[in-house]
């Protein structure tokens, strides 16, 4: 499993399943058979304080903080964007708030998806990810009070 | 190559290619196929030329300058004028406002027209169809005034007029209709729509973003109040419009904007306003592309719009004849009027993905809600596909866009 792998080698090993494919179309059917595969979000998650703005599609995300890790849910009413999401949600589940704040995430331009998906849809990924790191930044803050630490030197990205 | 003194019946659509250099490019590997027209059209190598010829060689301020190449520009930018006068029939060119585009055409209105007449307890009436364009500015307006905003229901893409009778009152003061629907391609009964308005004492605004690259437009016959569209939609520059309004009204109404080239004499205690159309004209136009403005309208009338739209109403007819036999496709909004615009969903698939594996093939459709959300909503839909038709495109282009979507659902079912 991934559990001791960092996000830099989960990001690796995209890169390097995408580098087998040959044509767009192939990219594409994983990323719609990563879609299809992605645990359906259950009902009472999917509500608008839960959506992520600046999608076309809906796209719900939620998270949870548990033993110091940092777990993503997420859904889509479209196919492509759930497996994009399928493939943050690998990169960055289970791993510390630090950890996901500080992740380049730089696998998604070297598959070709940024500069292969249009600005607008473009942006909602971007999305997804701000709002990912938002989560994580949101526990570390809150992770610092509970432990009485200073919070002084949380910095916001 | 289209000569203009050779009558043909058909348009050469493979002539016309030749003459739109972006359809000459690869998207994806693959031949561009622009379906997207109703969010822009290509630009014709005359308007591109145009445009190049009007900076390289008489740029300049227009109207104060006495220098040759002032004069050269404003007899362009007036001349320009005269193009748009003519390509909506309007009776004088007082009443050839330039904006950046429809939207702007009908947030002056709102802003003009609108703050000095409507008052408490009046009310507007817009259609289900609209553009968000032409809904948010009467919001803002309703809001200011205390005004009521008022929507004519459709069904399947078609206005229904008894009810539009029915909200029609001595309490209206604007109806303000899109002529044709950016999301479902409808042509409005405008003629309709104006003449009942005005019988009930109410102004009329046209919104003609759609309309004006399709159909004849003839301002005095529809005897609109205003008409508004913009040039990139008539295969012009992005950032120039025409705002029509009738020289009385336009006469009464308030400046828009303050500035140099609105005025006639400024004291400290007291400014005087230019004359038509130089009132609602504040600050330096945008030159360039209304110089070629008149590139683009040129254009389009010589090849002859009647011509254009017989050839884009036989894709539309192509295109919907081989859509429908798609399994779990359904076109959105089959009024009997349609320009060449076609909306269509199908079952389990969102629009968005259709969107992308298309433009995987070079096949550009525009996908979403398109700025229409209340027309959305009361198809309980969050979006379309729309594919939208222009002069250049080809049933060959079509046939490509089914087998993109056949092999896009064989990918996402």
């Amino acid at each position: 499993m991934s559990d001791h792998k960092t996000i830099q080698e989960i990001e690796n090993e995209i890169v390097e399943e995408f580098s087998l494919f040959d044509s767009w179309d192939d990219k594409y059917e994983y990323v719609i058979d990563l879609g299809k595969k992605l645990p359906l979000l259950e009902e009472k998650h999917k509500l608008d304080e839960n959506k992520v703005r600046g999608c076309q599609s809906t796209v719900w995300l939620v998270a949870d903080y548990a033993n110091g890790k940092v777990h993503f849910k997420a859904d889509s009413d479209a196919i492509i964007v759930k497996g994009l999401i399928s493939m943050l949600i690998r990169v960055l589940t289970n791993h510390t708030p630090d950890e996901i704040i500080n992740a380049n995430l730089d696998f998604i331009q070297k598959i070709g998806m940024t500069t292969h998906l249009a600005q607008t849809r473009a942006n909602g990924l971007l999305a997804m990810v701000k709002q990912m790191k938002n989560y994580a930044l949101a526990f570390k803050i809150k992770n610092s009070m509970t432990h009485g630490e200073r919070s002084a030197e949380t910095k916001s990205n | 190559m289209i000569q203009s003194n050779t009558i043909t019946k058909e348009l050469d659509v493979y002539a016309i290619r030749q003459q739109f250099p972006a359809l000459n490019r690869q998207v994806k590997g693959q031949p561009l196929v622009y379906f997207d027209n109703a969010a822009t059209t290509q630009k014709p190598q005359v308007v591109i030329d145009a445009l190049v010829d009007y900076y390289t060689n008489y740029n300049a301020n227009v109207h104060r300058g006495i220098h040759t190449l002032a004069e050269e520009a404003t007899a362009a930018f007036e001349a320009s004028r005269d193009a748009a006068r003519q390509f909506i029939n309007a009776s004088s060119r007082e009443e050839i406002i330039f904006t950046r585009g429809t939207t702007e055409g009908i947030n002056l209105v709102a802003y003009t027209w609108g703050r000095k007449n409507i008052k408490a307890g009046d009310e507007i009436i817009i259609t289900e169809m609209e553009h968000h364009s032409n809904i948010v500015p009467w919001q803002i307006l309703c809001e200011e005034k205390g005004a009521t905003l008022k929507m004519i229901p459709q069904q399947d893409g078609t206005l229904l007029l008894d009810e539009y009778k029915k909200l029609l009152s001595s309490k209206t003061k604007l109806v303000s209709v899109v002529h044709v629907s950016n999301a479902l391609g409808t042509v409005n009964p405008v003629e309709e729509i104006i003449k009942l308005a005005h019988q009930a004492g109410a102004k009329v605004l046209i919104d003609g973003a759609q309309s004006t690259v399709h159909l004849d437009i003839d301002v005095q016959a529809l005897d609109c109040d205003f008409f508004a569209f913009s040039s990139h939609k008539v295969y012009g520059p992005t950032g120039i419009g025409v705002l029509y309004g009738k020289k009385q009204l336009l006469e009464a109404m308030p400046p828009f904007q303050g500035g140099g080239e609105m005025i006639k004499e400024v004291t400290l205690e007291k400014t005087t306003y230019a004359d038509l159309p130089y009132k609602f004209e504040a600050g330096t136009p945008n030159i360039g592309d209304a110089v070629v403005l008149k590139a683009a309208l040129d254009y389009v009338s010589k090849i002859g719009k009647a011509k254009i739209r017989n050839h884009e109403n036989e894709l539309l007819a192509y295109a919907t004849e081989q859509l429908v036999q798609l399994p779990g496709l359904r076109v959105i909004g089959n009024a009997a009027n349609k320009v060449s615009v076609v909306s269509f969903v199908i079952d389990k698939v969102h629009p968005q993905d259709i969107g992308i594996l298309l433009d995987n093939r070079g096949i550009a459709v525009r996908t979403g809600h398109h700025c229409a959300q209340p027309l959305m909503a009361c198809y309980g839909i969050p979006g379309t596909i729309r594919a939208s038709f222009a002069m250049y495109n080809t049933k060959e282009e079509i046939d490509s866009l089914i087998t993109g979507l056949q092999k896009a659902l064989k990918m996402l079912l």
